[in-house]
């Protein structure tokens, strides 16, 4: 039940975002960052005075707790729910994206928004229901979230620069490119955390992805463009 | 006196040179002169306060410069600041002497704490104040150098360029919370004593510091200005402009780029320098990428691309979060998440650009 809430939710947020703050940022994508962070801060402190600062427990249902033994290893049973869903939101995106009439017209006009207007699609339109598909994805990622984390005000924060970090590395407009680096940067992480400590394992990953991005600036899977500004 | 002429146009310029003069010379007067009782008594705790947002405002300029003029939106300009912070807070420490909880001559209270040894090989030197001061420019400046020389080179830019920024002032600020580090960790710089042999807290340090932060913002305002009134402040532009356009008319666009991103970042690195010992504490805290951010609305606000307005920015914002944040905390966030969709939406080229505006109307 929480699932598709928290999808409408976040998604319907999403929209009315796109249609009052961002719709008139395009085209300008810095200013769009300040402001999408100015609304994140206004979204933070609404949630602190509505709820309260503090975190919240979320239970966890009696089929998602326990451990199930795979082989040698004893593997929480929530964590791998989490794992099967996050997999099937993948797929149910990639389908919505490849097989659906919406997802033909986002991948229109983001290759050529005139074109795409001057063929009927209304780009408004799409803009802003891409807008709420991408926020209620991350909504869903927040039930997700719940499971493993204190769920308060600041969840989001902890998350930005890390899911910046995967976006840039896996190149802009590319699924496959963000699971990539998703899961690397998260795997590659967790390797290096026994090694060197929690702290200084992420350092040395964001050290790494500055590094990278001097090699490939569009990130793993860029987007091709105009040869003269790759 | 002859004013040079790329002053001389510079209306707003002159207005704030003025306003810095008359802060420069009024504030110790109403400070030192006046007697405590006297309605018009400058409180210790306002000269400090007016000092912060000089800081702020010469923080605002560096970024103003890169952003405004050269089109990087750099999310990690704190980083500098922090840095150029923590270069002038070593020397504080090392100032303290015997006078600090345990009492070592050498070691800092922290690394006593920590049970070390030996004084960490980068701390060496930062007794002397020339060597500080030098670092305060030179490790801001080196990192900025390198960090664009290599982005700039590859070619990153626009959301990028930002979003790397911000990547480097987060793993600034994680590397700077470890006790590892030798940096003080969670609780940063603190406790400082005296500067230069003159007790730091006296009511005359604090009104020298104010008038060198005074005179660091009205240096660094000059230094901007007369740039980007040279040719290279044109080429400056073109590149804001149209990049590629300046490149395939022969313009080393990365070497530009790189030679102005380091010169912002050392003038954020003397603005955090001057912050210090007027906060007296430097903590990774400073690192936070909102600060970062935080800072560009300053500028997003006065009108970027004018220098003046990133002063007008910082200080109005400024104002603003020490009113708000104490009489009504709560509101705060929504004011100043308010001000970034309002400043992006409605009034693109800020305050600055509101009033030329209305000129032209008039």
């Amino acid at each position: 039940m929480a699932v598709p809430l928290a999808f409408l939710v976040a998604a319907l947020v999403g929209i009315a975002i796109e249609r009052s703050v961002i719709r008139f940022l395009y085209g300008r994508p810095l200013e769009t960052l300040l402001a999408t962070f100015g609304i994140s801060l206004i979204l933070q402190q609404l949630v602190r005075s509505i709820f309260s600062p503090l975190n919240r427990s979320v239970a966890t249902p009696d089929w998602m707790s326990g451990t199930i033994l795979l082989g040698p290893l004893e593997v929480t049973l929530n964590r791998l729910v989490i794992i099967g869903f996050c997999i099937a939101v993948f797929a149910l995106l990639w389908l919505a994206l490849q097989r659906t009439r919406l997802g033909l017209e986002v991948r229109a006009v983001a290759q050529n928004r005139a074109m795409a207007k001057a063929m009927g699609v209304r780009s408004a339109r799409v803009d802003a229901l891409t807008f709420g598909l991408g926020s209620g994805i991350a909504g869903v990622a927040g039930v997700a979230l719940s499971q493993l984390t204190n769920v308060g005000p600041n969840l989001g924060q902890n998350y930005i620069v890390d899911s910046f970090m995967v976006v840039v590395f896996g190149g802009v407009g590319n699924l496959w490119g963000t699971m990539v680096a998703g899961l690397s940067l998260g795997v590659a992480n967790k390797l290096l955390e026994p090694w060197s400590g929690a702290v200084l394992a992420k350092i040395l990953v964001l050290v790494f992805l500055i590094l990278f991005i001097q090699k490939r600036p569009r990130g793993l899977f860029p987007q091709r463009g105009r040869a003269a500004e790759v | 006196m002859r004013f040079p002429p790329w002053l001389l146009s510079d209306r707003a310029g002159l207005v704030l040179l003025a306003v810095l003069v008359v802060l420069g010379i009024g504030v110790p007067v109403f400070n030192l002169l006046v007697p405590p009782d006297h309605p018009l008594h400058l409180t210790a705790y306002t000269v400090t306060l007016l000092g912060k947002y000089l800081c702020y405002a010469l923080l605002a300029v560096s970024i103003d410069l890169v952003w405004g003029y050269m089109g990087i939106l750099s999310l990690g300009h704190a980083a500098f600041f922090a840095l150029g912070g923590y270069c002038f807070g070593m020397y504080l420490m090392r100032q303290i002497g015997t006078r600090g909880v345990y009492g070592d001559p050498v070691l800092p209270d922290f690394m006593v704490f920590l049970n070390w040894r030996d004084l960490p090989w980068y701390w060496h030197g930062f007794d002397h104040f020339g060597f500080a001061a030098l670092m305060v420019l030179a490790v801001p400046g080196l990192l900025a150098f390198v960090f664009g020389w290599f982005a700039f080179r590859s070619r990153v830019s626009g959301v990028y360029l930002s979003i790397i920024t911000q990547a480097l002032t987060y793993a600034l600020m994680l590397a700077f919370f470890r006790n590892e580090m030798g940096f003080g960790g969670n609780n940063g710089l603190t406790d400082f004593k005296d500067v230069l042999g003159v007790p730091l807290h006296a009511d005359g340090t604090r009104v020298v510091l104010f008038v060198l932060s005074a005179l660091a913002l009205a240096g660094g305002y000059l230094l901007c200005r007369w740039l980007v009134s040279t040719r290279m402040g044109r080429v400056l532009v073109a590149i804001r402009d149209s990049e590629d356009r300046a490149r395939f008319l022969g313009y080393r666009v990365e070497r530009v780029k790189a030679l102005v991103f380091t010169l912002s970042a050392m003038l954020a690195g003397v603005a955090g320098a001057l912050y210090v010992p007027q906060v007296g504490i430097i903590n990774p805290g400073e690192f936070a990428p909102l600060n970062s951010i935080e800072a560009v609305i300053w500028v997003a606000v006065g009108g970027r691309g004018t220098l003046v307005g990133a002063v007008i920015g910082a200080v109005l914002v400024n104002y603003a979060k020490t009113w708000l944040t104490g009489a009504l905390p709560e509101v705060w966030l929504f004011a100043l998440g308010g001000l970034f969709v309002a400043v992006t939406v409605l009034l693109p080229y800020g305050l600055i650009g509101l009033l030329r505006r209305r000129e032209k109307a008039a």
